[in-house]
């Protein structure tokens, strides 16, 4: 049952939520196994609350939130975005969150803070997933500081009125619509502001194939499979990938003047 | 050795038994029951399933030879055709699956593919390889090509064991362990040949036996067990 308060502030015209069992049931999630009905089977271990934020770096009032309290205190918005993973599949998700500016506005960047660095909570213990290699743990990410101000830029806490399931990221996510999946990371337990780019995760384990950017394109293939279509969850035919996930017309002027082959 | 009966339909049923659930899977999410095994994405999963089943099952195959000279427990080459034909079922399947609702049938697609992902490449190859060894399976283009040539031939169930895994290898994001365990059990079966293959030149006579073309009433499960020892393949 739904637990949020929420208003809808956001619909991506013509699209039909995804269920919220196949939303619940088919994940992404490296911590809790490869497969995609690992991160729902292994999940139930993950300790959700309580959870901290800790927010730092060039900041003049750092922070370290209790999580529990954010999502009581912060004016929540359910907004529906489609969700294009980087393996030509895709989704339609109702999140519950604000928007991340919220929380960049709060801590006062410095005029030097260019970038926002994101990572996961490390815990083999929790997330035994990390008790392999797959990835160079823990899950880090980053967006540069206009991405990570602009508007539909979301810190979720919730989808389908409810809060987070560990395989969707519980307690609090980034969901940036316009990227590829793994830009959206799970599970954050630190946001460090920062004057370098930061390091990602997927960029560290292969940096020709996953880049900072990694904005939906689909006329930059993944150098192993096409980005040209992907399968929406539903359906046996491909569609066709929109530029920037179909969010183009908010999106686009963030990448003005860059050569987005060169900077995929 | 004495043949046993059960061999045959035990290995028949537990390899075809992942396709079998396959099969039923689809025919009831057609009929519109949820079926939470094939997750949200039916066609990525039953291709994933495929390809993993196409993989062991080829290993399976390419075991069945090191296994009986290993044991000395001969009468298992008697499956081994089997177990090639079911590897290439589950290839031809898994195959047609990603041709149909990925690529539609178009051959423009196909070479497009093929021209641009390696993966792809390799994984047709493999497939081809296969397609040729299972065409030429049967007695008849044992005799029409001969025993040395038909062995020959179809030694291409290694090129097509590698490049199954490789295939698998490329295909998969991030360290993760099971291409890798694939590649380590191929080469450990590779290598289960090898070593005796080298103990056997020191027992010159039945070992040194080049093999013969068989006659016609031979069945190829008479010519495993006769020819020389164990053939070479």
């Amino acid at each position: 049952a739904p637990n949020l308060k929420t208003r809808q502030t956001f619909v991506t015209p013509g699209e039909t939520p995804t269920s919220f069992d196949d939303i619940a049931h088919y994940n992404n999630f490296y911590e809790f196994g490869t497969d995609k009905l690992d991160p729902s089977r292994n999940g139930g271990g993950l300790q959700t609350s309580p959870w901290t934020l800790k927010v730092s770096g060039l900041v003049k009032k750092p922070q370290v939130y209790d999580v529990d309290q954010l999502i009581r205190q912060l004016p929540l918005e359910e907004r529906i975005y489609r969700m294009r993973c980087v393996e030509a599949w895709s989704m339609v998700i109702p999140w519950v969150g604000v928007s991340l500016s919220h929380i960049i506005n709060h801590v006062e960047p410095l005029g030097s803070a260019r970038y926002v660095a994101f990572r996961t909570l490390l815990d083999p213990d929790q997330m035994p997933g990390q008790r392999g290699s797959v990835l160079d743990w823990p899950y880090v990410e980053g967006l540069r500081m206009d991405e990570a101000r602009h508007p539909l830029a979301m810190l979720s806490v919730g989808l389908y009125g409810r809060t987070l399931l560990p395989q969707n990221g519980a307690p609090v996510r980034l969901v940036v619509p316009w990227k590829y999946g793994f830009k959206s990371i799970k599970s954050i337990v630190e946001m460090r502001f920062t004057e370098r780019q930061p390091p990602t995760s997927w960029n560290k384990a292969n940096p020709q194939e996953y880049g900072f950017y990694s904005n939906v394109n689909p006329d930059v293939d993944h150098p192993r499979w096409s980005q040209g279509r992907e399968r929406r969850i539903g359906e046996f035919a491909k569609r066709r990938t929109l530029m920037f996930n179909g969010y183009g017309s908010a999106v686009a002027p963030l990448y003005a003047g860059m050569d987005l082959k060169r900077f995929f | 050795m004495k043949k046993p009966v059960w061999l045959k339909p035990l290995l028949f049923v537990v390899l075809l038994a992942p396709m079998t659930v396959l099969a039923i899977s689809w025919i009831r999410l057609l009929s519109g029951t949820d079926v939470p095994a094939l997750t949200a994405d039916p066609v990525a999963e039953t291709t994933r399933v495929l390809g993993e089943w196409s993989l062991r099952s080829l290993l399976a195959a390419l075991a069945v030879t090191p296994v009986a000279r290993l044991t000395g427990w001969t009468p298992i080459l008697t499956a081994r055709r089997m177990v090639g034909l079911i590897a290439f079922s589950y290839v031809l399947v898994h195959w047609s699956f990603w041709m149909w609702l990925d690529l539609a049938w178009s051959p423009a697609e196909l070479a497009k593919e093929i021209a641009k992902r390696r993966y792809v490449l390799f994984g047709m190859a493999g497939f081809l390889c296969l397609l040729s060894l299972a065409i030429t399976s049967t007695r008849g283009w044992i005799r029409r090509l001969g025993a040395r040539r038909w062995q020959s031939l179809h030694r291409l169930v290694y090129v097509a064991g590698a490049a199954g895994c490789i295939h698998y290898a490329m295909l998969v994001k991030g360290n993760q362990a099971a291409p890798k365990i694939y590649l380590l059990i191929l080469a450990m079966l590779l290598a289960a040949r090898y070593l005796p293959q080298r103990r056997r030149r020191s027992v010159p006579a039945a070992a040194k036996a080049p093999v013969q073309a068989p006659p016609r009433n031979m069945t190829r499960n008479a010519i495993a067990t006769s020819a020389s020892d164990i053939p070479n393949i």
